[in-house]
């Protein structure tokens, strides 16, 4: 195990709604759906139709552009819809589930046993690889490279994020190792788990054999693993570097180890609006409306956000948890103007300046609604993204040259190592009210479109 | 809320296909100046935002201001007073006195600032900036009291035109609006803001110039002249209680605004040291040679003289044309200090070098910005090829 890396620059925002630590019994939902756009740049065409049975396992859909890479049900059941958009863009595949999930059979294997063509081969084939996603771009990793290393975040700094270690208790440690045993062989570098060096991991993590240990301690985002490959192995141009969430580790570990496609995932339902905040057992893609009726959604107009207040997409009440997303907050929407608000002492105001005079109160959790708190401005104030920015990049600099399309300047300033999250602190602090992420995501756009 | 009311009815004849729709520029500045709008987060991205915006910014901005307008104001008229050898006159009529000579000044300066301001909006069709909130309080407090009311409005519209909506508007400016301001007004009409006329108000009420052999010389002035015994103390000095532009001479004032900046996270202390820095290192570089009486005044007695202190807390702390990157504001901060007491020391015939040195140092600090990034992106490049060789 090696040292604490301490994260100096950054910011937590103490919210209101964090998940109480208890593990709700609630039955799965009934409608299940997978959505194209969580997975960026894939063209996917489509399998399945209307009334098809499918099991856990089956393939719904392949990516055009890369046709080994294929997607699958998490659950079984009945295929009752695929809703598409202009231009025929499918927008959601949803299925009717089954009371109990049926599970397409695979073989059981160890991974220890198989080389690292097999491997790729089984999580192909089996609909596995999109939860294996790659630095740079966040996009799902290319199975024809080989990264330099491979990384695993096990834990989480976002607002109101999930415990992973409460997530991870009880679990079976061995369908864990089994995973990352999968993992180390897809690597010729190290597999990296980076646990939180304030506190004492779960055994999952801290038992972890044949990987590397680092511990990471200080504010959000230390718990970004793109920080994280920043400070133990950055990506340059030309390399690569792919990452896993850990529960999807415990996935990946159950095709080798028990032959199927278990999508469970333990995820938080957080945020000022739901009464009773907890964690819930479920499957990827499922429906949030039962969970929210569970929780208890307080009155008023809200946002359902699948993910973190910081990156997550709103979804609608009675949409769909992300594929990659573990976390559903629900806070209010701030449609209300403020009379002479920038003038106000704001004592229950939360800035990262001490500009509103709730800086009296540093332990204060906040009610955070969805107001933009101001128009959007050009750049002004500047060392405000710096302070929020725990990386050896400028990242004003790197926003404006994306903004004037220079590409050479953007590979210069290290597009390659961030994606819109790590710039989700950059744009919350932000005074001109700027929209980073959609830069980033613009300036991920334009590489990839130069690089093809 | 009647307010509210009265904006939501009005606000139609302002939008797309109404029948002012050409003003909607001025009425959103109301709009928003009366009410943070109800503007909420995109679906994807930040949901939630840190609450200050740039009205708050700028506003705190004119909060640490006051100190130095109100201390302004209780000079102007002691130093009035002074000249007419009255030294005991209480502090509310000094204050009164000054209040009459500034405020002037100060409304001039805004109107016609925020004039341009609109009519630039309404043509460009962009929203109105707070950028002017502040240049519109500066400009005053660098002013000489005695400056010509129409002199104010002519230097700021240009600062206003010339220093930042040519470039397109706050945030895109190359130099700090309220030095433009000072500049224009230094090279145009000289005489009314250098020499030994203008920094103290010596009309009477009677409209005749009573003291002709009194001198209103500044201390720099004083000093360039090489009148050693007639600079006042450091301590003086640092509470303010000597000639100068109307916001300047108080560094007790101006450190009382950069306490506030501070505080609340929006000034750079990163520039405010390394200015006093580089005007500290430079002044006791001079005290080496000492060949005259500006090289002999003391490091500390020259950062508390004239408009450093000022220029150091509020001018050169611009964070559009000041240097961006941190590594920059510091080389940026104390070259400015180390130019603005060279320029004092060289140059007798204007003593006050700050303004020039920031002016100066605004046109350098994207050149700095450039190799502190430029030296990032070798260092990324180095790590790549560390891999490559290893």
């Amino acid at each position: 195990m090696s040292g604490c890396i301490k994260i100096k620059n950054g910011l937590n925002i103490q919210l209101t709604g964090e998940a109480n630590k208890l593990l709700s019994d609630l039955p799965l939902p009934e409608v299940f759906a997978i959505k194209p756009s969580d997975f960026p740049g894939i063209n996917p065409k489509i399998l399945v139709k209307a009334g098809d049975e499918v099991l856990a396992g089956s393939i719904l859909f392949f990516d055009k552009n890369n046709e080994s890479i294929k997607f699958c049900s998490p659950v079984s059941g009945e295929i009752i819809e695929v809703i598409r958009a202009e231009k025929r863009k499918i927008l959601e595949i949803k299925i009717l589930a089954d009371k109990k999930i049926n599970y397409l059979e695979l073989d059981k294997t160890n991974p220890d046993e198989l080389g690292r063509d097999e491997i790729i081969q089984s999580l192909l084939v089996n609909g596995l690889w999109p939860l294996i996603r790659q630095r740079p771009f966040g996009i799902i990793a290319k199975p024809s490279e080989t990264p330099k290393s491979i990384f695993i975040s096990a834990f989480d700094t976002n607002p109101l994020a999930p415990d992973i270690d409460f997530i991870m208790q009880g679990k079976n440690n061995e369908n864990f190792q089994t995973g990352l045993n999968a993992l180390i062989k897809l690597t010729n570098g190290k597999v990296h788990l980076n646990i939180d060096g304030s506190k004492s991991s779960v055994s999952t993590f801290s038992n972890a054999k044949g990987v590397v240990i680092n511990k990471f301690s200080g504010p959000h985002p230390a718990g970004n693993v793109g920080v994280q490959i920043h400070h133990i192995d950055p990506v340059n141009k030309g390399e690569v570097v792919w990452y896993v969430n850990p529960q999807d580790v415990l996935i990946i570990g159950k095709l080798f180890s028990e032959g199927k496609y278990d999508a469970t995932r333990i995820i938080a339902l957080t945020g000022s609006q739901v009464s009773n905040p907890k964690y819930y057992k479920t499957v990827i893609g499922c429906s949030v409306k039962s969970m929210l009726n569970d929780g208890g959604l307080k009155a008023g107009e809200n946002r359902v956000i699948s993910g973190n207040v910081l990156s997550g997409s709103q979804i609608k009440e009675d949409g769909f948890l992300g594929y990659y997303d573990s976390q559903i907050t629900v806070i209010p929407e701030g449609h209300e103007s403020e009379f002479m608000g920038w003038l106000a002492p704001g004592l229950d105001k939360f800035s990262m300046s001490r500009t509103f005079f709730s800086w009296l109160n540093s332990n204060k959790k906040y009610t955070l609604n969805t107001n933009l708190h101001g128009e959007e401005r050009p750049f002004v104030v500047t060392g405000q993204y710096e302070k929020v920015f725990p990386m050896d990049i400028y990242p004003v600099q790197l926003l404006k040259s994306i903004l004037i399309e220079d590409i050479e300047m953007m590979e210069q300033l290290g597009i390659y190592e961030v994606v819109e999250e790590d710039f989700a602190l950059c744009e919350f602090v932000c005074t001109s009210k700027i929209k980073s992420q959609e830069i980033i995501k613009r300036g991920i756009d334009i590489i990839q479109k130069e690089m093809n | 809320m009647l307010l509210r009311k009265l904006l939501d009815k009005l606000k139609p004849d302002f939008e797309k296909g109404g029948k002012l729709e050409k003003f909607y520029p001025a009425f959103n500045a109301f709009e928003t100046f009366l009410f943070v709008p109800d503007h909420t987060t995109a679906p994807k991205g930040a949901h939630v935002r840190d609450a200050i915006d740039l009205k708050r910014t700028m506003v705190l901005v004119i909060l640490s201001l006051i100190p130095c307008l109100l201390f302004g104001m209780w000079n102007v008229g002691y130093q009035h007073h002074l000249a007419f050898g009255i030294s005991d006159t209480p502090i509310f009529d000094n204050f009164i006195f000054g209040a009459i000579k500034v405020l002037p000044i100060v409304v001039v300066s805004y109107i016609s600032g925020l004039a341009v301001e609109f009519i630039f909006a309404i043509i460009r069709k962009h929203t109105i900036n707070e950028g002017f909130l502040v240049s519109g309080m500066l400009i005053p407090l660098v002013m000489p009291v005695d400056v010509p009311l129409w002199m104010v409005a002519v230097s700021t519209v240009f600062a206003v035109i010339i220093g930042k909506e040519v470039f397109g508007g706050t945030g895109m400016n190359i130099l700090n609006p309220a030095l433009t301001a000072r500049a224009f007004l230094f090279f145009a009409y000289p005489t009314k803001i250098s020499g030994n006329e203008v920094w103290i108000n010596i009309s009477s009420e009677e409209g005749k110039q009573v003291v002709d052999a009194y001198s209103g010389a500044t201390p720099l002035g004083d000093a360039a002249a090489g009148l050693a015994d007639k600079i006042p103390g450091v301590w003086e000095s640092f509470i303010g209680i000597i000639p100068g532009s109307i916001g300047e001479t108080s560094a007790l004032a101006c450190l009382i605004g950069a306490a506030i900046l501070l505080y609340t996270g929006i000034g750079s202390w990163r520039i405010m040291l390394s200015v006093f820095a580089g005007g500290y290192i430079m002044a006791l570089i001079f005290n080496l040679f000492g060949l005259n009486t500006l090289m002999q005044i003391s490091p500390v007695h020259h950062l508390v003289l004239g408009g450093f202190a000022f220029g150091a807390i509020f001018m050169a702390t611009d964070p559009v044309s000041g240097a961006q990157t941190n590594t920059g504001k510091y080389i940026y901060g104390f070259l400015i200090g180390l130019f603005a007491i060279l320029f004092r020391v060289f140059n007798p015939a204007y003593p006050e070098g700050m303004m020039l040195a920031i002016l100066f140092m605004n046109v350098m600090a994207p050149l700095i910005d450039h190799y502190v990034v430029a030296a990032n992106i070798k260092r990324r490049l180095k790590r790549s090829n560390l891999k490559q060789n290893a």
